[in-house]
């Protein structure tokens, strides 16, 4: 289970990977506990594995929308969707990867698996409750889901 | 009389990562004109293929892919060009991966998310400018 301390290791990272890869803050609201996970996944979900000396899952999902405004905002003029897929994984990948400055390299995470709608069972399928953190980015929503033993 | 200024060696530069939008970010973004472009690469295992191939000059490296990791990647590299100037970009924040990755024989790293100033000068530094 997250400690209120580990949430913010979450908040800061996605606050820096928006101003620094789109050059546009975001704002992130308070975070929350939420057992249908399953409910929060949006258009596309970039899924990370933790293991080390933590197990279970961080992602970042997010509406098609979104995912191509950011791409628009980082000079990408192909807005297709294998870029959709590859960014929303990259987004989870980096917040991820950026918490081991403070979970140490232990916190081993995998490549990312990316969900759309579809199966969007499989992002959520973890136990255990999950960390919910809003996130607000222009006119858009997203979430990002830190479900940690 | 004053000396003839030496002309600047072009280097040739190979992309790896497994993100299609990080690779292409890195080629937009870089500007600086010494480096040319020659190749990219989606995996560590793909990256010491055409590494055998194109034997750049300059890396640009993730390090979380499939396939074959970055870290893997580098110890590859270095034995079949000892002198390849290696710059990590990855998400993985802690000093210990990078001290790892300079240890294995990388040259730099830059630590995504970046900015394109941060990326030239991570890039300029690299090479010695």
């Amino acid at each position: 289970m997250l400690d209120a301390e580990e949430v913010r290791t979450f908040v800061q990272g996605t606050v820096h990977f928006f101003e620094t890869a789109t050059g546009h803050p975001a704002t992130v609201g308070s975070p929350y506990l939420c057992i249908d996970k399953a409910a929060v996944v949006q258009d596309y979900a970039g899924v990370i594995g933790i293991s080390g000396n933590r197990e279970g899952k961080v992602y970042f999902t997010a509406p098609r929308g979104m995912l191509s405004v950011m791409l628009m905002c980082m000079n990408e003029t192909d807005t297709g969707e294998q870029n959709v897929r590859d960014l929303v994984g990259e987004v989870a990948n980096t917040i991820s990867g950026n918490a081991r400055r403070d979970f140490g390299r232990n916190f081993v995470i995998s490549t990312p698996t990316i969900c759309d709608r579809t199966n969007a069972a499989t992002a959520a399928a973890t136990t255990g409750r999950s960390f919910i953190i809003p996130i607000n980015w222009r006119s858009y929503s997203a979430n990002v889901v830190v479900c940690l033993q | 009389m004053s000396a003839v200024p030496k002309p600047r060696e072009q280097l040739r530069m190979m992309i790896v990562d497994d993100s299609n939008v990080m690779r292409r970010r890195i080629e937009r973004s870089q500007q600086n004109d010494r480096l040319e472009v020659v190749g990219t690469a989606v995996n560590g295992l793909d990256a010491v293929t055409k590494f055998k191939q194109l034997l750049p000059d300059v890396m640009t490296l993730d390090l979380t892919m499939p396939e074959m990791d970055g870290i893997e990647c580098v110890e590859h590299v270095i034995k079949i060009k000892p002198d390849v100037l290696i710059l990590v970009v990855s998400a993985l924040a802690d000093k210990a991966t990078a001290v790892e990755a300079i240890e294995k024989g990388a040259n730099g790293f830059l630590c995504k998310p970046f900015t394109d100033d941060q990326l030239n000068e991570a890039l300029a530094e690299l090479i010695g400018e």
